[in-house]
């Protein structure tokens, strides 16, 4: 027997691990999630707080990118105005798919504090929402625990399939 | 017995009103009071009609025509030293006078004082800009547009400044519903997906306190998740979310709760 005998099926083998397609694609998926800069209001604060260093989202894969095209989750922070509105639909619809969407805070989930003429009564009125988180801002921890859950459900799904298109109707 | 209110017209009325009520007035001094603003109110009146003035919390407000306001504040900046136009606006009357308050508050940093020019317009009718004196009005006569409808004649950009320019309705008018009229409520859905979508995306929910755990639409119970849509009894079973799935995660450390380390100095 050679000298370097390796166990292939042991982890520190050769680099070779066997897997399923679906099983491959989801953890790729699962952790380069980048997402959309969109901080909103406030909830852009606590955010951009995650993606620093202290709570450091890079570990995740989660990497801010300021091009729609580039971007696999938009985090939906802060309040959407009526104003507003048009262009988050514009901008979800630039993005590619796959792509998921995290409503963060109460503005975001329902408009919140902002029960008035020029609030969005949620976001999910717009655009499909996978993850709703709340709290007024909710803290970095929660965002954190927002895209763990959400690298959870990007792996429960069958990545081989052809995905259906999320649309709101 | 109560006086008899009707009630046709409840939009319009603002404020619940009470017979008895008497809104407090800040005190109000005459003009002779203060030596500055009685040497400006003279040469104010030399060349136009003045209605009323007085001076209240230290401030003069002095009631001028509305055709006069750009003379009068060209007077005011340039002779009697009153160079800065701080802010701009209207006050909605409608209601009990059938028009607009437009109020300018001007500031004299040499003199230190405070001036306030007020004119009544009626309902529909529209003032001279003054953009050409202060730039501090471009904006300021653009939001008054915006939020009241009163337009600016000789104003270079007469849009709306904050709400969008398809909008309908003047949001500052006591009339205006805080929540929005109709155009408001659906203003998103039909300008995104149509008016044929009302139907689909369903009326806004407006009760911000509603909270019903049996609906496990829009409602989860913490600890108690079920998949959406299920109809819930009540006994739903405590259910542990966890990180990661329990088969561990493919090319990922499992996160154990016994290795992890907690830190208890901030300032690590």
């Amino acid at each position: 027997m050679a000298q370097h005998k390796i166990n292939y099926t042991q982890n520190g083998g050769l680099p070779v691990a066997l897997t399923s397609i679906d099983k491959i694609v989801n953890w790729g998926r699962s952790n380069s999630i980048w997402a959309l800069t969109y901080g909103l209001a406030c909830c852009g604060i606590e955010m951009m707080a995650s993606g620093a260093s202290r709570y450091d989202f890079d570990r995740f894969g989660t990497i801010f990118r300021a091009s729609p095209r580039q971007a696999d989750v938009m985090i939906v922070a802060g309040t959407l105005t009526k104003k507003h509105a048009e262009f988050i639909k514009r901008l979800y619809d630039q993005m590619a798919e796959p792509k998921w969407v995290i409503s963060m805070g109460s503005c975001a989930n329902t408009g919140g504090m902002f029960n008035t003429y020029a609030t969005v009564q949620g976001v999910d009125r717009i655009i499909p929402v996978d993850l709703y988180l709340p709290g007024c801002a909710p803290r970095p921890e929660t965002l954190q625990y927002g895209v763990m859950l959400l690298q959870k459900k990007i792996r429960a799904n069958k990545a081989s399939r052809a995905q259906t298109d999320k649309r709101l109707m | 017995m109560r006086a008899y209110k009707p009630k046709d017209n409840v939009q319009a009325k603002a404020y619940y009103t009470d017979r008895f009520y008497v809104s407090p007035q800040v005190p109000k001094s005459h003009v002779e009071s203060d030596e500055v603003f009685a040497r400006d109110l003279e040469a104010i009146k030399a060349k136009f009609d003045v209605l009323d003035a007085y001076i209240q919390v230290g401030q003069m407000v002095v009631f001028i025509n509305p055709s006069d306001n750009y003379k009068v504040l060209e007077l005011l900046r340039d002779e009697l030293e009153y160079t800065q136009l701080s802010e701009m606006s209207a006050i909605d009357w409608l209601a009990d006078r059938g028009g607009f308050e437009i109020f300018y508050q001007m500031l004299s940093m040499n003199k230190r004082k405070r001036l306030r020019i007020k004119m009544f317009i009626n309902k529909g009718e529209a003032v001279n800009s003054v953009e050409k004196l202060f730039r501090s009005a471009d904006w300021s006569e653009r939001e008054m547009f915006d939020m009241f409808g009163i337009e600016a004649n000789g104003h270079p950009f007469m849009k709306r400044i904050l709400m969008p320019y398809d909008w309908q309705g003047h949001p500052l008018l006591k009339t205006y519903p805080l929540q929005g009229d109709e155009f408001a409520a659906w203003y998103e859905v039909d300008k995104i997906y149509g008016k044929e979508a009302r139907d689909i995306i369903g009326p806004e929910l407006r009760d911000s306190a509603k909270v019903d755990r049996y609906d496990s639409e829009r409602f989860a119970r913490l600890g108690h998740e079920v998949p959406k849509g299920t109809k819930i009894t009540g006994n739903e079973p405590k259910v542990v979310q966890n990180y990661q799935e329990e088969g561990g995660v493919f090319m990922v450390k499992k996160f154990d709760k016994k290795d992890s380390v907690v830190i208890d100095d901030p300032q690590r």
